[in-house]
């Protein structure tokens, strides 16, 4: 284990800090639609915060919470949501990703739409999320199942 | 080497200050790009016809919910074939 991995300050900071990072990228995907923001930079700022979590705490540890076969599944399920929105709209008589044509609320279809893009926003943040963090492992060296990062030896 | 790389940065960053003068001024309302009818008509029409406020996600998720769609499956292939060539097998 190296000597930031011990650090009982950055241990105890990350442990407080990664709910709260969690918490804002889940804020950003569902704020894309009336400020900036959005499902790549939500999701993107999801998976640093598993990121940051698997390397102070190490890999094996960061897999527990996010493990190899939750990140497949999570990936594809993005996609499928995207791409469902999109038959959704094709079943109801509309075209492809024609976010009006669902029947949700008959009179006012742009409402469905803003509805729909944010689900189409809450799947790209998944599929993105799983991806960083699955890149991340991917990555990672091999001894690092006793939690230790090659690359952070000597730092104070 | 380092000399070489140094003339090389220096090089560019020159061409990219000097094509930098020829931008519109960030942010003025009178240049071609905001003149131009298609955005005078997403500024107008995106609000109404999509529902949401924020017209980068009305263009992003609704006009061009196609192309959206296709980035997502660009970076789930990618992290697909990542996983596929560096993956370790546990055995």
């Amino acid at each position: 284990m190296s000597r930031i991995q011990e650090s009982v300050i950055i241990r105890t900071v990350v442990r407080i800090m990664v709910p709260f990072i969690e918490l804002f990228a889940l804020y950003v995907i569902m704020h894309g639609s009336s400020g900036p923001g959005g499902g790549f930079q939500g999701g993107v700022i999801f998976g640093a915060a598993i990121i940051l979590y698997a390397m102070i705490y190490g890999i094996a540890e960061g897999k527990k919470k996010m493990s190899d076969a939750l990140d497949k599944i999570l990936a594809s399920t993005g996609l499928t949501i995207y791409a469902g929105t999109g038959l959704l709209c094709l079943f109801f008589g509309g075209m492809f990703l024609q976010y009006g044509a669902v029947p949700l609320l008959p009179d006012n279809p742009a409402k469905v739409a803003a509805l729909l893009i944010d689900l189409v926003e809450i799947g790209i943040g998944t599929t993105v999320a799983a991806v960083m963090i699955s890149l991340f492992f991917d990555v990672s060296p091999p001894e690092s199942e006793e939690g230790e990062l090659p690359g952070y030896e000597g730092v104070d | 080497m380092k000399a070489l790389a140094l003339l090389v940065v220096v090089i560019t960053g020159v061409m990219l200050i000097y094509a930098g003068q020829d931008l519109p001024p960030f942010g003025d309302p009178n240049t071609d790009m905001y003149q131009h009818r298609m955005t005078q008509r997403f500024i107008e029409c995106s609000d109404t016809e999509s529902g949401v406020p924020n017209i980068v996600t009305a263009l992003l998720a609704n006009y061009r919910g196609y192309d959206t769609l296709g980035e997502t499956t660009v970076i789930f292939t990618a992290g697909m074939a990542v996983m596929l060539l560096l993956r370790r097998r546990e055995t």
